[in-house]
């Protein structure tokens, strides 16, 4: 099954999403990360979004569920690169995403 | 409703919606005739998304069903339309459905709401039992 790799670096977890999931694929995601923070006591989750063009409400939904689970578990979520056309299209599908940190990549 | 008698239409490409990867590809077709209808970037995104928002609800609350993109022209303007047509079980409330924050049983937002802000032009047709046609239009900025 295909899955995207999730890396580690220290406590913290980065995932770099470079393709247009299917939905499937965004749910194993979701799993995935949730497991690896447990398993491995992430203090934080990185998703890096800069390769999306599109984000609409599923994905949007996918990533407030995993910082929601991430903070149930004690970790924090940062989403990275979300791009300006993004931002605008985003927030009028899923207003959940509001409440991500956004940061600029240094 | 539009007037449209002034406007035509040529279909540019025609997906079956009945499988997670058909979404993908909708989008990825979506993009492309965007792209070479000169559509700006942001123009380019909000259809796209509400595509794919619209092509999630025919797989999973429409039971799979099928998409018609169109380049349409009205005098000098060229613009965009989708149609999605499924036969499933209909939306009973439509209005209820359009609201922000609604959701079906599972968990998951129709997303109408949002893909109707995200273009310029939304229809919706469905009955109980009836199916569900759904239509969204962009027109180009000039």
């Amino acid at each position: 099954m295909e899955r995207i790799p999730i890396l580690r670096l220290g406590d913290y977890l980065i995932v770099t999403i470079q393709v247009d999931m299917h939905d499937r694929l965004a749910i194993t995601l979701q799993d995935d990360l949730t497991e690896r923070i447990v398993k491995e006591s992430a203090k934080g989750v990185l998703i890096d979004i800069s390769a999306l063009d599109v984000v609409d409400s599923f994905i949007g939904r996918m990533i407030s569920n995993t910082a929601a689970m991430a903070m149930v578990l004690d970790a924090q979520t940062v989403v990275v690169g979300m791009q300006p056309s993004v931002v605008r299209t985003a927030l009028n599908i899923e207003k959940g995403m509001a409440l991500l940190k956004q940061r600029q990549p240094r | 409703m539009m007037n449209s008698n002034d406007t035509t239409g040529r279909l540019a490409a025609q997906s079956s919606l009945r499988s997670d990867e058909e979404i993908v590809r909708l989008r990825q077709i979506v993009r492309d005739a965007a792209i070479a209808q000169g559509f700006s970037l942001i123009e380019q995104t909000k259809f796209v998304t509400a595509a794919s928002e619209l092509a999630r609800n025919t797989l999973q609350h429409g039971g799979g069903g099928d998409a018609r993109l169109e380049v349409l022209t009205r005098g000098a303007r060229v613009g965009l339309r989708l149609t999605f047509v499924d036969q499933g079980p209909g939306i009973a409330d439509i209005e209820r459905a359009l609201q922000d924050g609604f959701t079906s049983g599972n968990g998951l937002g129709l997303g109408l709401g949002g893909s109707r802000r995200l273009c310029d032009e939304f229809t919706i047709e469905s009955t109980q039992g009836n199916g569900t046609t759904v239509t969204i239009t962009i027109w180009k900025v000039r």
